[in-house]
């Protein structure tokens, strides 16, 4: 009894010593006292470098928390209780976020920098004018392979993925709108297609993919890839940057039939305290320079015209990554298919996902 | 005050614990799981957990859970007789439960390297001449991995019930002429079956609804109830049929402590 309360209390105040400790080391870097602003951003997805930048240069400290999906996410902002003061969601999320109230408009006088993105990343039927959000990142949908490992064949299209010699040999990344897409796309349909026609005939065609599909993963996929455990892989652009750097066997391709088109923007949700803060957290990321260096240590295509002069040659003019959006017009941006629509989908690739080989 | 009453205000604590952190959580779930997506009042989840992909599904989970309980069991039960034999048994018990104060997800991240195509378990398979084999994204995988992770929950219970057995029934038993394994079948194993339900119980309840594993190790190659779980309330938000699984998910292993009791009142007693 007695060696038992001793643990109790040593494991007391070894805890409370911890929060002491961390409380001072707080208030002696500045945090606390409303000097902060809360960051929520995807996982690996910010230079730290810009981080330490913005607070040197404007006295705010940055507090940065990462979440791993946007749902995951919005629950979070919905339930209120932490305060987030800028968050960085996909394009559907934007959408849904403005329709349930969550968050807030911006003020565009106090965001200068927003004059360098590139017109044709503004106004998008997500978020008319900008009202509540600025671009951070955009990417494509796309298929990352091994030329070595496919003996010099190359991919081009969704089609070449159903290819029998491919057996065992592709990684799918875990999410319903992408794998539903890439069917969708295969089959010449809308990434956005609501006919459940249309969507069970994808899934017939996903059935027949799935002697090639080795795992349907998540983040893994990044290792996996590099580690040559497949041969292909089907992930999003900044993704295949960071494998293609960690092993040139690798190439990228955009499927000639269309993909998807995203963007990462800028938000402050309504559990923002620090309003100005974000403001000018937002301002900083947009700022060429700043965007240049964040869109090198990320990998991802940054919507920031004047940025691409700072980037170097072989980034800014690689069309894997920055394809030329005039001729890509088959790439179509996720919609908010609602709710019901949305678990139809997630339905249909759980049921492709129970497919025993 | 009685003592009597007294003794009733000890309960207080506890009665709150039962109302906030068990009935209540369990009350929301039934509540939740007669809702639709909108929200409106439905039997319709009920109605798809028995459509062939959900009772598929469950099919599946009983069966790995099976495989992973009876995996563990058999492992299990001679090493917590071997420990019981040892000399330093207080060492080998640390040693056994040292797994358990790394972090799960660490371990499990850790076989995605070791059984990976160029990972460890393959170069000793090349060595001995088996040649490379596929083990990441297999059933064996997935098994092996739950079954590292819940042996100890399988070893203690058994280790504990082995420790408990008085050694003179078992020298009794050796003295009017009963073999080693007579012994063991008619003496050791009955009396030590209170442990060896609770460690099944410890280790087949938790392994119904992995979730983590089966994207890591098994590549989503084995679909469980859990994964099915985490998909409705995480990224459909169709938390109506999430709960309408946990609740039958629920029933089931209510139906299974049944069925193999709880251990106490037969067998080590």
């Amino acid at each position: 009894m007695k060696r038992l309360v001793q643990g109790f209390a040593a494991v007391f105040i070894a805890a409370f010593v911890l929060m002491f400790i961390t409380h001072r080391l707080n208030e002696a870097e500045g945090y606390g006292g409303g000097k902060t602003v809360t960051v929520y951003n995807w996982g690996d997805y910010i230079d730290p470098a810009l981080i330490r930048e913005f607070e040197k240069e404007t006295g705010w400290k940055v507090i940065y928390q990462t979440f791993d999906s946007n749902e995951a996410m919005m629950a979070k902002i919905a339930q209120g209780g932490a305060t987030f003061d800028v968050a960085v969601p996909s394009d559907y999320a934007i959408s849904k976020m403005i329709e349930e109230n969550l968050l807030l408009p911006l003020d565009h006088d106090k965001l200068p920098n927003l004059q360098y993105i590139e017109p044709r990343f503004l106004n998008l039927p997500f978020d008319p004018h900008n009202r509540y959000s600025v671009p951070y990142f955009w990417g494509t949908v796309g298929i990352v392979y091994n030329r070595e490992m496919l003996g010099g064949k190359t991919i081009t299209s969704w089609n070449d993925l159903w290819d029998p010699d491919l057996r065992n040999q592709i990684l799918l990344v875990d999410g319903a709108r992408e794998v539903m897409g890439m069917a969708l796309n295969s089959l010449g349909y809308s990434l956005n297609d609501t006919n459940k026609a249309h969507l069970q005939e994808a899934k017939r065609k996903l059935d027949r993919l799935m002697p090639n599909v080795k795992a349907i993963v998540g983040d893994e996929i990044k290792l996996l890839l590099a580690n040559e455990e497949a041969a292909i892989g089907v992930v999003w652009s900044g993704d295949a940057a960071e494998i293609i750097s960690e092993n040139d066997k690798l190439d990228y391709v955009v499927p000639k039939e269309g993909s998807n088109l995203w963007f990462d923007n800028m938000v402050i949700p309504k559990t923002a305290k620090n309003i100005e803060g974000a403001h000018a957290f937002i301002n900083f990321m947009l700022d060429p320079k700043h965007a240049a260096q964040n869109a090198e240590y990320v990998g991802y295509s940054t919507p920031n015209k004047k940025a691409l002069a700072y980037l170097p040659k072989d980034i800014a003019g690689d069309r894997r990554f920055y394809p030329d959006l005039d001729s890509a017009g088959h790439l179509e941006v996720y919609e908010n298919l609602g709710k019901r629509m949305l678990a139809y989908y997630n339905e249909l690739f759980l049921e492709f996902k129970m497919q025993q080989k | 005050m009685t003592e009597r009453a007294w003794r009733n205000w000890y309960l207080v604590p506890y009665g709150i614990w039962l109302v906030l952190f068990v009935i209540a959580p369990i009350v929301f779930l039934l509540y939740e799981s007669f809702l639709d997506i909108d929200g409106h009042w439905t039997v319709a989840n009920y109605e798809k957990v028995l459509t062939p992909i959900y009772l598929k599904m469950m099919a599946y989970s009983f069966w790995y859970a099976f495989l992973i309980t009876l995996v563990s069991l058999l492992i299990g039960y001679p090493t917590a007789y071997w420990l019981t034999k040892t000399r330093h048994k207080q060492l080998w018990l640390l040693l056994l439960i040292l797994p358990m104060w790394v972090n799960l997800l660490l371990k499990v991240y850790a076989f995605l390297g070791l059984f990976g195509t160029y990972g460890l378990a393959n170069a000793l398979l090349q060595t001995l001449g088996v040649g490379p084999r596929q083990l990441l994204f297999t059933d064996f995988s997935f098994v092996f991995v739950s079954v590292y992770i819940f042996i100890p929950f399988m070893v203690l219970p058994i280790f504990n019930a082995l420790e408990e057995l008085p050694p003179s029934l078992i020298d009794a038993a050796r003295d009017l002429g009963a073999s080693a394994w007579t012994t063991f079948r008619r003496v050791v194993f009955p009396l030590t079956l209170g442990g060896v339900k609770a460690g099944c119980q410890a280790v087949f309840i938790p392994a119904l609804s992995l979730f983590m594993i089966t994207r890591l190790v098994a590549g989503n190659r084995v679909i469980t109830l859990g994964t099915a779980i985490e998909q409705h309330f995480l990224v459909t938000q169709d938390w109506g049929m999430g709960a309408t699984i946990a609740v039958v998910l629920m029933a089931a292993m209510a139906v299974i402590v049944v069925l193999t009791g709880t251990g106490r009142k037969e067998g080590s007693r």
